[in-house]
């Protein structure tokens, strides 16, 4: 052992890349979501990933944070974290942190109390019950109330928040976990135009602190926000890699999204 | 305090004010005035509002399950009934060889048995202190093996209050059986005396009552204080998008075990202060029908408020007292329709009826 070993457990992401997925396969009834699909993630990437209905993008993010367990294949979080042997909680607090696509957050909460539920932090039930926010933990809040620009509606009840809101807070109560990486479900499924816009430079801002995995239908918007590499899905495997203007103008994913 | 409470909380200020002022008054005006006079109390409405408080306490912690944490336990009365059970064995045990075989060691009911000697689970109940620690053991250690089973593996909804009903069943079916060694069918009884005092004397009753209020009181501030913790929000946030919760994080299912646990030990306490007023604790009291009662009184006093919970409990159980001496065979009619009216129309039960016209009125 020449190289500085690691604590058994803690993320090691030496040679760039933070999430492998290889070979996964889920099937429900017969029905195959995901098939032999491999992934790779790196450190800092804001990755986009695109397909038409059915393609598994939602079982993809369900098997990363345990929500599903794949028939086959091996999910790792760095070179070291088997992420097939923990479950949601675990997963969570390892770093890997989603937002789902319909907007969750907890609507008889005020905004200030999502986000401080969502912060990192220790999680034990005697711990949670005796919990006070330091000063640090408010300033926390407080920033990312700045970033997803809901300050001004910190005291009011989550469930009264605009549909854009909604996905805003979530995105904040992701940051507040501090994750390593985000998975983004659809964030922007039914906003407005501006809406749409500010959400694409909120993510954009993140980008390189954190890995971001962001899935989403609106092609305008991915191109807005893909940078680098975009994904393509189909039937349960990566059709295509590359970057935007690639993989628009490949035949297969032209195929794929308009049809013979 | 309670001005304190009623700054922030009006309702709550004003009925912990005046629970606390009934637990007072009533033994008070007892004291200082003769049997007779409108100011005395009579030893039956006493023990019986005695009992509304308790039930109070038993709707409060259904209403922490239920109104905070969206568990619809449909088991609440089992908790009850062992917590009576413990208080009830110690009774028992004070009775010594006044009982009427006379045995200075078994129970009545055992020696009718033909049993020689004292089973081994009730070695220690003579002693208070052991008996009122059981009080809140034997609930607690129960929600604690049945809740780590259902949450852990994540039975929620309808299959898990149905689950909690064969609990309380079953426990009903086992206590019904002679050789448990609880008195069977007739359960336990024939109480002579609580800490050296006559249980039958004016002043105790006083006290028991007393006590019941203050236990209420103190439960409901604890209660408070447990839901206006992070876990309360976090307990909150399971009921509205529990798997949310688990993606932030949290190990929701020991989240759900520290709040049933806890829950059970309140109910416990609330059946060891019902039993030595009512004077008597059966099998009955595990009957399924009790549990379903408890729910009914938390949704007609309005959940997930607290005190709508005792409102309930006190106003329904009232209204039993009246109406099952007045005409017995109505009152389950009566219960199953005004059930169903505040679930149609006051979804909020009466707590929440009452706050919005407060504040419409306000405003």
């Amino acid at each position: 052992m020449t190289e500085l070993a690691l604590n058994p457990g803690e993320l090691d992401i030496r040679h760039g890349t933070i999430l492998y997925l290889e070979d996964v396969s889920v099937s429900f009834d017969g029905f195959k979501a995901l098939n032999k699909l491999s992934l790779y993630i790196n450190a800092g990437e804001l990755r986009c990933l695109i397909g038409p209905n059915g393609a598994g993008k939602t079982t993809l993010m369900d098997v990363i944070t345990g929500k599903t367990r794949p028939d086959s294949g091996s999910v790792f979080f760095g070179q070291t974290i088997n992420l097939l042997e923990m479950d949601e909680p675990a997963i969570a607090k390892a770093g890997i942190c989603r937002k789902f696509q319909k907007p969750s957050v907890f609507e008889m909460l005020s905004v200030f109390e999502n986000l401080e539920l969502a912060l990192a932090t220790n999680k034990g039930v005697w711990a949670t019950l005796f919990a006070k926010l330091n000063g640090e933990q408010r300033d926390r809040i407080e920033k990312v109330l700045e970033t997803i620009g809901l300050t001004e509606h910190r005291t009011q009840l989550a469930g009264i928040l605009s549909h854009g809101q909604k996905q805003w807070l979530e995105i904040g109560m992701l940051l507040m976990q501090d994750p390593k990486v985000m998975l983004v479900d659809e964030p922007v499924a039914g906003m407005t135009h501006q809406e749409v816009e500010r959400t694409a430079e909120l993510l954009l801002s993140l980008q390189g602190e954190r890995s971001i995995i962001v899935v989403e239908h609106d092609m305008e918007f991915v191109r807005s926000i893909a940078q680098h590499k975009v994904t393509v899905l189909h039937e349960g495997s990566v059709l295509t890699e590359g970057s935007m203007d690639e993989v628009q103008n490949d035949p297969r994913v032209i195929q794929v999204y308009l049809g013979d | 305090m309670f001005i304190n409470i009623y700054k922030q909380d009006k309702t709550a200020g004003a009925l912990l004010g005046i629970i606390a002022l009934i637990s007072i008054l009533v033994p008070f005006c007892n004291m200082i005035s003769p049997v007779g006079s409108i100011l005395h109390f009579s030893a039956y409405s006493v023990s019986l509002m005695g009992k509304y408080l308790t039930f109070a306490l038993l709707g409060l912690s259904l209403d922490l399950v239920w109104g905070y944490c969206g568990i619809l336990a449909l088991g609440q009365g089992a908790f009850f009934a062992l917590g009576g059970y413990a208080m009830g064995m110690y009774l028992m045990r004070q009775i010594g060889s006044r009982g009427v075989y006379g045995n200075p060691l078994l129970p009545d009911f055992m020696v009718f048995l033909n049993w020689k000697e004292l089973p081994w689970y009730w070695f220690g109940f003579e002693h208070f202190g052991l008996a009122a620690l059981m009080v809140l053991l034997i609930p607690g250690i129960l929600a604690f093996v049945f809740g780590w089973m259902a949450f852990r593996s994540r039975v929620t909804g309808v299959y898990l209050s149905i689950i909690t009903q064969a609990l309380t069943y079953a426990l009903l079916l086992a206590f019904f059986r002679n050789e448990m060694g609880f008195g069977g069918n007739n359960g336990l009884t024939d109480f002579k005396e609580i800490l050296g005092f006559d249980i039958q004397s004016e002043n105790v009753r006083g006290c028991l009552f007393l006590i019941s209020g203050l236990m209420l009181i103190v439960a409901f501030l604890i209660s408070r204080w447990v839901i206006q913790s992070k876990l309360g929000r976090v307990v909150t946030a399971i009921r509205d998008q529990e798997t949310r919760v688990r993606f932030l994080g949290y190990r929701v299912e020991l989240f759900k075990l520290w709040i049933f646990v806890f829950s059970a030990m309140l109910a416990g306490i609330a059946g060891a202060l019902y039993v030595p007023q009512v004077g008597i604790i059966n099998p009955s009291e595990f009957s399924p029908l009790n549990s379903l009662e408890i729910v009914i009184w938390v949704a007609i006093g309005g959940r997930g408020t607290l005190y709508g919970a005792i409102v309930g409990a006190i106003l329904v159980n009232y209204a039993k007292t009246l109406l099952t001496g007045w005409a017995p065979e109505i009152w389950l009619f009566f219960l199953g329709a005004t059930f169903i009216l505040v679930t149609v129309f006051l979804p909020d039960g009466l707590i929440g009826f009452w706050q919005r016209r407060w504040q419409g009125r306000q405003s």
